[in-house]
């Protein structure tokens, strides 16, 4: 075993690298934004909505979670053609990642929810608070409490879950690192360089998320 | 080869007269010269046997795979029997491998190598080629309406393509700067790209592309031009005038019948490219 490391390889590919690296952290952005807002409807249509609301997200959200991501990712962008839909391989990346942070968020969520005490929910009635402010001030605000680092640990597992997205075409992270592997053959380089980055991604987004949650959620 | 290697150990080996050396070294030359004698004959040999031993792939469709029956079938167990009917004898066909379809030919276990093979300096030193039976090659393909002849007309276009291929590498270093290449992961991305209309135009091995065209009759992949260029070549054994001319000789009789034209149609569901 005389391997000689030549990171040296990877210079000329800093600008793909950089990319990758940028779109990675956009469609972690996005899809976090887009996913909770999914899970938060869900959540709350399960709970609070109508009776026939609730099997229809129940079915969305264990297809979602008993399905892999690749197969949903390919079902969205090489599958949904066939019925009129074409989504570019950016788009189709976005909208994969929202639909499964989505169902997992609505669980994760739901969960908070229902660990808010009948008694509070009944304090908030008595004082004749309508629906939507109950939800807004009593029930949400203390299930996001509750769940906030479940939720964190789920976008941090969904960011890195979005490596998949290499797969059709779309350019993150993971496709740079492809791309330069069968450009210059510095697999081991090239892999161990990128999975430092997605270490430190996942470091600095777990910082991130650990600040907003003390400005959120200032007595927590 | 097999000649100097019977004579050194004998030759160096210590206690020997020199006598008893060169009777060994004449021993040794008359040996190789039978055998050279036997090799310049094989097309005598195979028509005396009335037998050829054609090696074709067994794993390459549409060159050459197993058929629903189990059998063979593909453009180069085709070409073989051409070949044995033009002879006038039987073709025996033996399934090989990539990898020992050389070897195949090299032990005499079979006649000719008609085996999707593409001709190198490295093969050269081994074994002779003849002219080019089948067109092997990678291009850009797209659907009917797009216009493309020539790289720079895809400027301003998307293409696919299998990251990493030979194709994906040549167009990246040659096309214009606003086309965009959209890499996958491997052929089957990429085909499946096309066939959702997600591109529509990918760079791809004009067999692939025949898979396509068999399997998707929506959308068929035209030819727009050829990226790089690797014929087919018979394989066989150096040292045989005599059946390397004829072998070319039923090339060039099967080209200008339309023989050949009928087998691309067939196989590779396109005409021959120009030139060929």
């Amino acid at each position: 075993m005389t391997y000689k490391l030549q990171f040296a390889e990877l210079l000329p590919y800093w600008d793909v690298l950089l990319h990758g690296l940028i779109f990675t952290i956009v469609l972690t952005i996005v899809s976090t934004i887009g996913g909770i807002a999914v899970g938060t409807a869900g959540a709350a249509a399960r709970t609070f909505g109508p009776k026939w609301l609730d099997p229809i997200v129940a079915a969305y959200v264990e297809i979602i979670r008993n399905t892999p991501f690749i197969v949903q990712l390919f079902f969205i962008f090489f599958g949904l053609p066939a019925a009129g839909v074409k989504l570019s391989e950016t788009a189709a990346a976005f909208l994969a990642m929202v639909v499964n942070l989505g169902a997992y968020s609505t669980e994760i969520i739901r969960a908070g929810i229902e660990a808010v005490p009948k008694g509070h929910l009944e304090a908030a009635e008595s004082l004749a608070m309508t629906r939507m402010q109950i939800l807004r001030h009593v029930v949400l605000k203390q299930a996001f409490q509750k769940i906030y680092p479940a939720l964190a640990s789920q976008i941090i597992i969904v960011m890195l879950g979005s490596a998949v997205v290499s797969q059709i075409s779309a350019e993150d992270l993971t496709y740079a690192a492809n791309y330069i592997q069968s450009r210059n053959f510095r697999a081991f380089e090239v892999y161990l360089v990128v999975a430092l980055l997605y270490l430190l991604l996942a470091i600095a987004a777990r910082a991130v998320l650990r600040g907003i949650g003390r400005v959120i959620f200032p007595k927590a | 080869m097999f000649a100097r290697r019977r004579i050194s150990p004998a030759a160096t080996r210590p206690g020997l007269g020199l006598g008893l050396g060169l009777t060994a070294a004449v021993i040794a030359a008359a040996v190789a010269l039978t055998a050279v004698t036997a090799r310049a004959d094989a097309l005598a040999g195979i028509t005396k046997a009335k037998v050829i031993k054609v090696a074709v792939p067994q794993d390459f469709a549409p060159f050459g795979s197993a058929g629903a029956d189990l059998k063979p079938q593909g453009y180069d167990i085709d070409m073989a029997n051409v070949i044995a009917r033009e002879l006038g004898v039987k073709a025996e066909i033996i399934a090989v491998t990539s990898a020992n379809r050389i070897p195949y030919l090299q032990t005499k276990k079979a006649d000719l190598v008609i085996s999707s093979l593409g001709k190198n300096a490295e093969r050269e030193k081994v074994i002779d080629f003849t002219v080019a039976y089948a067109p092997f090659f990678s291009g850009v393909y797209g659907t009917k309406a797009i216009e493309a002849a020539k790289v720079e007309d895809l400027a301003g276009k998307t293409i696919g393509a299998t990251r990493g291929s030979i194709e994906e590498q040549e167009l990246s270093k040659s096309v214009p700067t606003s086309t965009v290449v959209k890499r996958y992961e491997d052929n089957n991305a990429t085909i499946a790209a096309f066939v959702s209309g997600q591109v529509d135009l990918i760079a791809t091995g004009n067999t692939v592309a025949a898979a396509i065209a068999e399997k998707s009759t929506a959308r068929p992949p035209v030819l727009k031009f050829v990226v790089k260029d690797s014929p087919c070549y018979i394989g066989l054994n150096k040292d045989e005038p005599a059946l390397l001319a004829k072998v070319n000789e039923i090339i060039a009789k099967a080209k200008s019948s339309g023989e050949l034209e009928k087998l691309s149609q067939k196989w590779l569901k396109a005409s021959l490219p120009a030139g060929f």
